[in-house]
């Protein structure tokens, strides 16, 4: 557990003001103000179709104090491809340039447009705030959806059958420079891991747990505390890879059973024992893998 | 400085002349060509720009979009399948207000398959917001290029310009390169009003309600409303400059017509060939180019067609279940016109795919026209074999 004070980390400011339209409980905004303070203003950000499109504000407002490219949903990478090309004719090389979008613009429609930038090793960065559904239309699965989820299109009766891709896995396999998880239910991990991506050069990729209480049918106080669940209990590993080769766990899994975390959540209401038993080995099941992955040395320093 | 080059190549002068900063596209028969030359160029440091090679069209157009809203000066090209997978992109290019230029190389559309010209690419994207123009020769393809970034930053509207796949893409023609430096008095660099720019950070393209979208596209509205005279300021510079213009549209022989054949592309210069032979044998018959498609120059072609008997519209496409698409827009732009000033329309729909239209079908066209008692309410198909 990393030991780094928060106000040491976070430089003063404040780039994304009070009076955002976010839900109640939901993490995405807490994770925009804590990479935005530490990237600092000179930043560009580019926003897909997503929850954020409308959290951020409408015309005429904007509730983000950096320049601000709303997108088309499957677009994010390739516009930020271009306003890279075009700050770096400008001899901008300095300003940052992010990508914030949530699971389906970045696991379904997105993927391409994201898989040719991460080929290209475009100088951006990519922060994918995955609440595990289109929760910005009323909470559909997507591909981040996990196993025995319900959704709007995955009803009680019929869960989602597919397990969820592994998102992180399939960044990595682009040899990007930098590809990382956390959540801001752990800040400290979280701002130390954009520190690292500001600080690269090339596509650096970050999937971040984002509770979303509407979806999730949870509490509106809850999502922070199931989102350390999840890490806990090792549905949702804290990781970084280089260049997609050294992997290294950046935080301790205790792996506590999964059960408390899906039963305090409406969407698994429906799961029976036997279900529940399965998900526990699914997640054994990819524990041992990515041990396989881990180095022995970096595991040690863990 | 003339050289002889392919339509392709005549797009890549015309867009290093430009300057342009940043290009990003994505390879598709009859198009390929001039992304190979502009990667050629920007390889060797004669065009001092940013290529993005993306994995498709639909990224093509939204690296574009990315790059203009920074401020710079940007460039794509692309043909059928690759044209209507950017479909989106083009919408939010026009409803965002950037000043794009694109060149699409005319090519059918699938299903079934096939890589030869025909309009229908460009016309199914008529209702995008962007500035169309059909280009006739290598030429005119250099000009317009560089024109159509000057009318992009004038109005901050996209443009596309369209040429013939293969009939101009491939074939090599004479063309007179303008100078850089005069070039460079034309176009200065570009300044963006609105720009991403850390200094003074804004929103683009976010949530707008009821209350003012209107009013957005409205101004969009307006801004294409004004196309015409700031082409015709554009084209007049151009002309001083380098004694060459063209126009939204171009008449030829057209006075005291009694026929006159609507055309656009590279049909136009097959027309003009089989008017020069009829008017030799004593006929009053012309050709009216229609360059510009949108915004549709309706004004100028009531001014140009009043008072003529009959009228033929060539069409190089087809809107299925209705007809040529020229013909409907003409159609639709003489209405207004008084009953006896108003000319008999006659539409044809022909060279679809990339079958030939020789002077023998435009002759074709003419007895039809000619004999025609009362103008057809279908577009007649030419050269069709059922």
């Amino acid at each position: 557990m990393s030991q780094v004070r928060i106000d040491q980390l976070i430089p003063e400011g404040k780039l994304l003001a009070s009076g955002h339209l976010a839900c109640p409980g939901c993490a995405a905004p807490l994770a925009m103000k804590l990479a935005l303070n530490a990237l600092g203003p000179n930043t560009v950000a580019v926003i897909p179709a997503s929850c954020f499109t409308i959290i951020s504000g409408p015309w005429p407002q904007s509730s983000l104090q950096v320049p601000v490219f709303h997108t088309a949903f499957a677009t994010g990478p390739a516009v930020a491809s271009g306003v890279r090309a075009a700050l770096d004719m400008q001899g901008k090389h300095d300003t940052n340039v992010i990508v914030w979008v949530g699971d389906g613009g970045t696991f379904d429609i997105g993927l391409q447009s994201l898989s040719g930038a991460a080929e290209r090793n475009e100088n951006i960065m990519y922060f994918c705030y995955d609440n595990e559904a289109y929760m910005n239309t009323g909470i559909q699965r997507s591909s981040a959806t996990p196993w025995g989820a319900w959704t709007t299109t995955t009803p009680a009766q019929f869960p989602e059958a597919s397990p969820k891709k592994d998102m992180l896995a399939i960044m990595a396999a682009h040899g990007i420079p930098y590809a990382a998880t956390a959540t801001p239910a752990y800040p400290a991990d979280f701002i130390e891991k954009v520190m690292k991506m500001k600080q690269a050069r090339g596509t650096r990729f970050m999937h971040l747990l984002s509770p979303c209480p509407p979806g999730w049918k949870c509490g509106d106080d809850e999502g922070l505390e199931l989102a350390r669940l999840a890490v806990q209990s090792r549905v949702f590993p804290m990781l970084e890879v280089e260049y997609g080769q050294r992997w290294r766990l950046t935080m301790d899994h205790a792996g506590d059973p999964v059960e408390p975390y899906l039963r305090r959540q409406g969407r698994f209401r429906h799961l029976n024992a036997e279900q529940v038993t399965h998900i526990q080995s699914e997640i054994d099941a990819r524990w041992a893998q990515l041990q396989r992955r881990l180095d022995a040395e970096t595991l040690a320093a863990v | 400085m003339k050289k002889v080059m392919v339509g392709n190549h005549a797009v890549a002068w015309g867009v290093r002349l430009a300057r342009v900063e940043v290009i990003s596209a994505y390879p598709i028969t009859p198009q390929t060509q001039v992304v190979e030359k502009l990667s050629e160029m920007c390889a060797d440091g004669t065009l001092p720009a940013r290529f993005i090679k993306v994995e498709s069209e639909h990224s093509a157009m939204a690296a574009v979009i990315g790059a203009s809203a920074t401020g710079v000066r940007t460039f794509t090209a692309s043909s059928s399948h690759g044209l209507l997978y950017m479909h989106e992109m083009l919408h939010w290019a026009g409803g965002a207000r950037l000043p794009i230029v694109m060149v699409d190389v005319n090519r059918a559309v699938g299903a079934p398959w096939n890589i030869w010209t025909d309009q229908n690419d460009s016309l199914s994207q008529r209702d995008t917001g962007w500035v169309q123009l059909y280009c006739e020769h290598n030429q005119e393809v250099v000009d317009t290029t560089v024109m159509a970034f000057k009318l992009a930053e004038a109005l901050d509207v996209p443009v596309m310009l369209m040429l013939d796949g293969f009939y101009l893409s491939h074939t090599a023609e004479p063309v007179d390169i303008p100078d850089q430096e005069m070039v460079d008095r034309f176009l200065p660099k570009r300044e963006a009003p609105y720009r991403l720019d850390t200094e003074h950070p804004h929103a683009f393209g976010g949530l707008v309600k009821p209350d003012a979208y209107m009013e957005m596209r409205w101004l969009q509205q307006e801004a294409l409303n004004h196309v015409p005279e700031t082409l015709a300021a554009i084209e007049k510079d151009w002309q001083r400059m380098f004694g060459r213009s063209y126009g939204a549209i171009e008449a030829y022989r057209a006075q005291d017509a009694e026929l006159l054949l609507v055309t656009s592309g590279t049909v136009t210069s097959t027309a003009r060939a089989v008017v020069d032979a009829r008017r030799a044998q004593g006929e009053k018959i012309g050709v009216l180019k229609v360059k510009m498609f949108r915004p549709f120059p309706s004004a100028l072609l009531r001014d140009a067609l009043r008072g003529v008997p009959r009228v033929a519209v060539l069409d190089r496409n087809v809107s299925p279940g209705h007809g040529g698409i020229f013909a409907e827009e003409l159609r639709s732009a003489l209405y207004d016109l008084p009953d006896a000033e108003r000319p008999e329309l006659f539409g044809f729909v022909l060279g679809l795919g990339g079958r030939d239209i020789t002077p023998a079908v435009i002759d074709d066209v003419i007895a039809q026209t000619r004999a025609g008692q009362v103008p057809s309410r279908e577009d007649l198909w030419v050269g069709v074999n059922p």
